[in-house]
């Protein structure tokens, strides 16, 4: 393609970008406005309710060595759950994988323990682990993560075209080939699938087992010590804080996902 | 048994598990050097045999003899290529790494790897599409590296199932003419499955009918067509009258009957 037409075209694009984004950041727009103005002064609405956008907005920044601490206590427990539970569920995975009549045996109890809310566990881990220690909170995001990254991945390492399989078998190939030539690269998409989920599980995780105690400074545990002091701009503050933290975390991992399945077709059509 | 046979069949069937017998009584001897067709209705087990020869499917009875091993020894011995029906490539791998991968598994190094790559690429005229991944292709040249995948390794053996099966009559008959080619250069012996007696004909130098199912060996046609086969051979009168007595023999061993094709899952365990 020539320099003449690509110029053209990458107007285009800029202009069909701002016709995708505005209505987004009209919405945005509306709803600041909304929580800025219209709440408080048109509905009435009490600060121990909702805040003023704006008196959040400097409880961010007058708390922003707490909350930053905060912030950095709070991700190293979901982001230490987030590694260590889905790290045991591939392991598990690729187990379950290579010997199925133990992983057809195991499945119909990974799916049930899928949908129980392992949240409810919380109180109990810090029993087990110490309530103070971050460990506890570790444990339940790792366990949240566990059962989705489990239940994705054998998905992902089973659903394999048969004659893939008759063609590794024509080489002789080893189960040790299978894996990692087509199992595993067929897997990667269900597997990021699951690990951007398992992000935002291990946020849930790590904050709400800050609730239960924790180190005083941990995130969860400022938000909770807020509102029992009727300082609720900073818990609003501190629950924007997790929710941008649970949003990087999660960009974070589609972007290691855009970079590891570049030869899948969604990713390279979208990209040229 | 002859002391030549590539391939040896002696009494094989299979019952798949519904107690449907694909195949039965399968009696075939093929040479080195042969180039034989395996021709027969949908569902009449052709792709079966061609699997039990490759060791992927396990004959209910019978000898299955490769190179004078057992299947599982010659497969294990890396004895034969195989080409399916589909392309069979992976998404993930360039066309480049696709055609590796059999070499990846004999342990070749790197710079072997490459050398032998680009001259599969060269044969299967695929030169400029090195980096392409298969979905970036057509139908056509999907086929087309399996095929170079098929042969990177040089294996005396080819077993094909439907290759060009699905590709349009141009691109079939350039590539019936380059598989010819290698089959002269490399002395290789070929099992060819088709639905096309045209292709069976021009191809073989014998062709296999088989019946309708249960799967037997009807009659093996010998096709006395002079070597090397060109473009002139599908005009020989010879030609037309061996298309004529394959097609006879096939009618007579119930092609016309119209048969329920096997389950994909049967064909495929």
């Amino acid at each position: 393609m020539s320099t003449a037409t690509a110029a053209p075209a990458s107007d285009l694009r800029l202009g069909q970008r701002i016709r995708y984004w505005l209505p987004a950041v009209v919405v945005l727009a509306l709803a600041l406005a909304t929580w800025q103005w219209l709440l408080p002064d048109g509905l009435d609405v009490e600060p121990y309710l909702l805040p003023r956008f704006s008196d959040v907005v400097s409880a961010l920044w007058n708390e922003r060595a707490q909350l930053a601490e905060g912030a950095w206590i709070t991700f190293k427990e979901a982001f230490g759950g987030f590694v260590i539970g889905s790290g045991l569920a591939f392991a598990s995975a690729l187990l379950l994988a290579r010997w199925r009549p133990f992983g057809d045996a195991l499945m119909p109890y990974m799916i049930a323990a899928n949908a129980i809310p392992i949240i409810a566990f919380a109180p109990i881990t810090n029993a087990w682990f110490g309530t103070l220690s971050p460990w506890s909170k570790i444990a339940i995001s790792a366990v949240l993560c566990y059962f989705p990254v489990l239940v994705n991945t054998l998905r992902g390492l089973t659903s394999v075209n048969p004659e893939s399989i008759e063609l590794m078998r024509s080489y002789a190939a080893p189960q040790r080939a299978v894996f990692r030539r087509v199992r595993i690269p067929n897997s990667l998409p269900f597997v990021f699938t699951a690990l951007k989920v398992g992000s935002v599980l291990a946020m849930i995780g790590a904050v709400v087992g800050d609730y239960f105690g924790g180190s005083t400074k941990a995130l969860g545990v400022v938000i909770l010590s807020s509102v029992a002091l009727s300082r609720y701009e900073i818990a609003w503050a501190a629950i924007l804080v997790a929710s941008i933290l649970g949003l990087a975390f999660y960009a974070a991992i589609a972007g290691v996902e855009r970079y590891a399945l570049r030869w899948h077709p969604s990713v390279t059509r979208r990209a040229s | 048994m002859s002391e030549s046979s590539v391939v040896s069949l002696h009494d094989v069937s299979k019952v798949f598990g519904k107690g449907v017998t694909a195949l039965e009584g399968i009696e075939l001897e093929v040479e080195r050097g042969d180039f034989v067709s395996l021709i027969g209705p949908s569902g009449c087990g052709k792709s079966t045999l061609l699997r039990i020869v490759g060791d992927i499917v396990s004959p209910s009875t019978g000898d299955v003899a490769v190179n004078g091993k057992p299947a599982r020894r010659a497969r294990l011995d890396r004895d034969y290529g195989i080409v399916f029906q589909a392309p069979v490539l992976y998404d993930w791998r360039t066309v480049a790494k696709n055609i590796a991968l059999p070499l990846e598994m004999l342990g070749w190094d790197r710079a072997r790897r490459k050398a032998r790559v680009r001259d599969m690429v060269e044969l299967v005229e695929l030169s400029g599409f090195e980096s392409h991944h298969p979905w970036q292709l057509s139908g056509g040249m999907q086929q087309r590296v399996s095929i170079a995948r098929a042969l990177s390794f040089s294996p005396a053996l080819l077993l094909m199932d439907e290759p060009f099966g699905a590709l349009d009559e141009m691109t079939r008959e350039r590539l019936n003419m380059e598989l010819l080619r290698i089959w002269a250069e490399t002395g290789s012996t070929v099992i060819f499955v088709t639905h096309s007696i045209s292709e069976a004909v021009f191809l073989s130098t014998r062709v296999a009918v088989m019946s309708a199912r249960p799967g037997r060996i009807a009659a093996v046609v010998p096709i006395d067509l002079p070597q090397p086969r060109t473009f002139e051979t599908r005009e020989a009168p010879r030609y037309f009258e061996l298309v004529t007595e394959v097609r006879e023999v096939l009618h007579a061993s119930g092609a016309d009957e119209i048969e329920e094709p096997l389950p994909l899952e049967d064909v495929v365990e």
